[in-house]
C-alpha cells in the first residue's frame, strides 16, 4: 500500500511533466546554451562566446525588428487597456437582446488571426471597402496605399490586432464589472455624481487591478506579434522587408534548411528579456500609481 | 453612461414611480421619455460596434458568394450577390486539399483537447489534493512554462522535435501543447476550492487516488473542463506560427497554414480567398454560439476562481 501511494502523485503529474520538461524547460536552457553558438540547422557549428550578440547590436535587421515590436506594444496596449472597458461597459446592462451582442463581439475573437488577416488584407486594398468609406466621408482625397507602404502596413496590422482583441479582453473587463458593488453606484447616484463622474470614482478605481492585468496580457502579446505581420505585410515583411517583428526576424533566420539557429537562439533571449523587462516595469508603474 | 444592475433603481425610473416590488417588469414596460431615448440611444451604440466588430465576416461571406459577373472593388461596395454562386467554394477545394487540411485541423484540435483535459486534470488533481514531497517543485516547474513563452522557446523545439523524428507529422504539432501550464493550474485552483469534505468521506470508504480523482473530484468541475476543452481547441485550430514551421509537406498542412499558401497562390481571386477564410471560420462560429452560454458563465467561473 505505502509505496504504491507514494507513487500515485508521480503517476498523475508524469504527462504534464513530461510534456513541461521535454518541450518548454529543456529547450529553454537549449536555447541559452545555443545563443552562444554559431550552431546552423545542416551545418552545425561550436561555441563562439559573446559574438552572437555582438553581431545582434550591429544588425540593422535586428534593430529594425526590436524598434517595431516596442512600437507596436506602445500603440497597441493602451488601447486594448481602454476600448475593451467601454465595450464591456456597453453590453453589461441586462436589457433585451445584449446576450447577442456579448456572444457576437466575440466572433473575432474565435476566428484564427490568419482568417482575420486575410480578411482584412481585402478590406484594406487601394480600392477596398474602408477606402471608399474614406473617400466618402472626405477624410482622404485619394486612396490611401494601406498594403503597400511600410508604415501603413505596420497600423494595418495593429489595427488587425486591436480588432481581434478588443472581445477577448472585454470578457476579462466583464468578470471585473460583475464584481463592483450595485451599491457603489447606487451611492454615487443618490449623491448627484452624473455618468462621467461615476465612470471616473467608481467604475474606473474598482476595475484598476483589471487594467493592469489587462495592460500585462496585451503588452506580452504584443511583444510575441507574428501571424498579422506574416499574413498582412507577407512572407517578405513589406517592401525592402521594413514590416518585421522580433518573432518574425528570429523564424526568418532560424528556420529553412540551414537556418542559423545560435543566432537565432540570441535574438530570441533578448526577446525573452524584454518580456520579462516589461511585465515588471508595468507592475512596478502600476504600484507606484496605487501609491500616490 | 448606462450601468444598470437589476439591484438598482433604473436610471429612468421617476422620483413618483420608484419600483419598490418589481423593478424589472415595470422597467419593462414603462420607460419614460428620456429613459427611452436613453434606451434607444444604447441600441444605436451596440449596432454600430456590432458592424464594426462582425460587419467583416459578412462582408466576406458575401464575396465568397459572388459569382463571375459580380464586382469584388466596386464604388460604393456591395455584399450581398446578384451572381450568387458557390463556385469559389469548389474552387476552393481544386486548388488546395482542403478536406484533408479540415481533417488535419480536427485530428490536432480534437486531441489536443482531450490531452488537455485529460492530463491537466491530472497535474491539477496531484497539486491540489495530494499531498508528497516535490509537489511545490512541480508546481513551479508549471508556473515556469507559463513565463517562457512558446515564441522564445520555438527554435529548440524545433531540434528537439527534429531529433524525436517528430518533424512533418500531426504528433509534432500537438506535443508542446498537449498539457499547457494554463490547463494545469485552471485544474488546479479548481480543485482547491472543491471542499475537502467530499474527499475525507471517500478516503474513509477506501477509495484509492485515482478513484478520488476519477470518481469524486472530476464530475465537480465540469465548468473548468468546458473553459479548458474550448480554449484547447480554440487555441490548436487557430495556430499558425508553430504548424508552420513543424510541418513541411502539403498534405500534413492544418487548416491555418493550407489558407496562407491558399491566399498565395490565389492573391488575385479574392472571392476564392474569401471562400476559404469562410470555410476556416464558419464551423468555429457555429461551434461558439451553441456552446455560448456553457462559455460565458464558465469562463467567469475560471476567471474567479483562478
Amino acid at each position: 500500500m505505502r509505496p504504491r501511494r507514494l507513487l500515485t502523485p508521480w503517476v498523475l503529474l508524469a504527462p504534464a511533466l513530461a510534456v513541461a520538461l521535454i518541450f518548454h524547460i529543456v529547450p529553454f536552457f537549449r536555447t541559452v546554451q545555443l545563443s552562444f553558438t554559431d550552431f546552423r540547422l545542416a551545418s552545425g557549428g561550436e561555441y563562439i562566446g559573446l559574438e552572437n550578440f555582438g553581431a545582434l547590436a550591429s544588425s540593422d535587421v535586428f534593430w529594425l525588428s526590436a524598434g517595431n515590436t516596442l512600437l507596436y506594444v506602445i500603440v497597441v496596449v493602451p488601447l486594448l487597456v481602454m476600448l475593451p472597458l467601454f465595450l464591456a461597459m456597453l453590453v453589461q446592462p441586462k436589457i433585451p437582446g445584449i446576450a447577442f451582442f456579448r456572444a457576437s463581439f466575440y466572433t473575432p475573437v474565435i476566428a484564427s488571426m490568419v482568417v482575420v488577416g486575410l480578411i482584412w488584407v481585402f478590406l484594406l486594398r487601394e480600392q477596398g471597402p474602408v477606402n471608399w468609406l474614406l473617400q466618402t466621408l472626405k477624410v482622404v482625397q485619394g486612396p490611401l496605399p494601406f498594403l503597400t507602404d511600410a508604415t501603413l502596413l505596420l497600423l494595418s496590422c495593429m489595427l488587425v490586432t486591436v480588432w481581434k482583441g478588443l472581445g477577448f479582453y472585454m470578457v476579462i473587463y466583464l468578470t471585473a464589472l460583475a464584481n463592483v458593488p450595485g451599491e457603489l453606484h447606487e451611492a454615487a447616484q443618490v449623491d448627484g455624481a452624473g455618468g462621467v463622474r461615476r465612470f471616473w470614482s467608481v467604475t474606473l478605481p474598482s476595475v484598476r487591478p483589471t487594467m493592469l492585468l489587462v495592460g500585462v496580457l496585451s503588452a506580452i502579446a504584443a511583444m510575441k506579434v507574428y501571424a498579422e505581420i506574416f499574413v498582412i505585410a507577407g512572407e517578405t515583411a513589406g517592401p525592402g522587408g521594413q514590416v518585421r517583428s522580433l518573432v518574425f526576424t528570429i523564424r526568418e533566420v532560424g528556420s529553412g534548411f540551414d537556418g542559423q539557429v545560435g543566432y537565432a537562439a540570441a535574438m530570441s533571449l533578448v526577446l525573452f528579456v524584454f518580456t520579462i523587462g516589461l511585465t515588471v516595469a508595468l507592475q512596478k508603474l502600476s504600484r507606484e500609481n496605487e501609491e500616490a | 453612461m448606462s450601468i444598470i444592475d437589476t439591484n438598482t433603481v433604473p436610471a429612468e425610473a421617476t422620483a413618483a414611480e420608484v419600483p419598490t416590488r418589481e423593478p424589472r417588469r415595470l422597467r419593462k414596460r414603462k420607460l419614460t421619455p428620456a429613459g427611452l431615448a436613453k434606451r434607444s440611444l444604447h441600441y444605436l451604440v451596440l449596432a454600430g460596434v456590432l458592424v464594426l466588430l462582425v460587419g467583416p465576416f459578412v462582408f466576406t461571406l458575401g464575396t465568397s458568394l459572388k459569382g463571375p459577373a459580380d464586382s469584388v472593388f466596386s464604388y460604393p461596395p456591395y455584399f450581398i450577390p446578384r451572381d450568387p454562386t458557390l463556385d469559389n467554394f469548389s474552387k476552393v477545394a481544386d486548388v488546395i486539399p482542403v478536406g484533408q487540411f479540415i481533417w488535419n485541423s480536427l485530428i490536432v484540435a480534437t486531441v489536443s483537447t482531450v490531452t488537455n483535459i485529460l492530463f491537466g486534470s491530472m497535474a491539477g488533481f496531484a497539486l491540489a489534493r495530494l499531498r508528497f514531497r516535490g509537489n511545490m517543485t512541480a508546481y513551479l516547474l508549471f508556473l515556469a512554462t507559463l513565463v517562457i513563452p512558446f515564441e522564445v522557446i520555438f527554435i529548440s523545439v524545433f531540434l528537439t522535435s527534429k531529433q524525436m523524428g517528430l518533424v512533418d507529422t500531426l504528433a509534432g504539432v500537438i506535443l508542446p501543447t498537449a498539457v499547457t501550464g494554463f490547463s494545469i493550474l485552471l485544474f488546479r485552483s479548481a480543485f482547491l476550492s472543491l471542499p475537502r469534505a467530499i474527499d475525507e468521506a471517500a478516503v474513509l470508504d477506501g477509495a484509492t487516488e485515482f478513484q478520488r480523482y476519477w470518481r469524486v473530484s472530476m464530475p465537480s468541475v465540469t465548468g473548468t473542463m468546458a473553459v479548458v476543452g474550448i480554449f484547447s481547441f480554440m487555441f490548436a485550430w487557430d495556430d499558425f506560427l508553430w504548424p508552420q514551421i513543424v510541418l513541411t509537406s502539403q498534405q500534413n498542412y492544418t487548416l491555418t497554414v493550407g489558407l496562407q499558401f491558399l491566399a498565395g497562390a490565389f492573391a488575385d481571386d479574392q472571392k476564392v480567398v474569401a471562400a476559404g477564410t469562410m470555410i476556416a471560420v464558419i464551423p468555429l462560429i457555429i461551434v461558439f454560439f451553441l456552446a455560448q452560454k456553457w462559455f460565458f458563465r464558465g469562463a467567469g467561473e475560471g476567471a474567479v476562481k483562478g
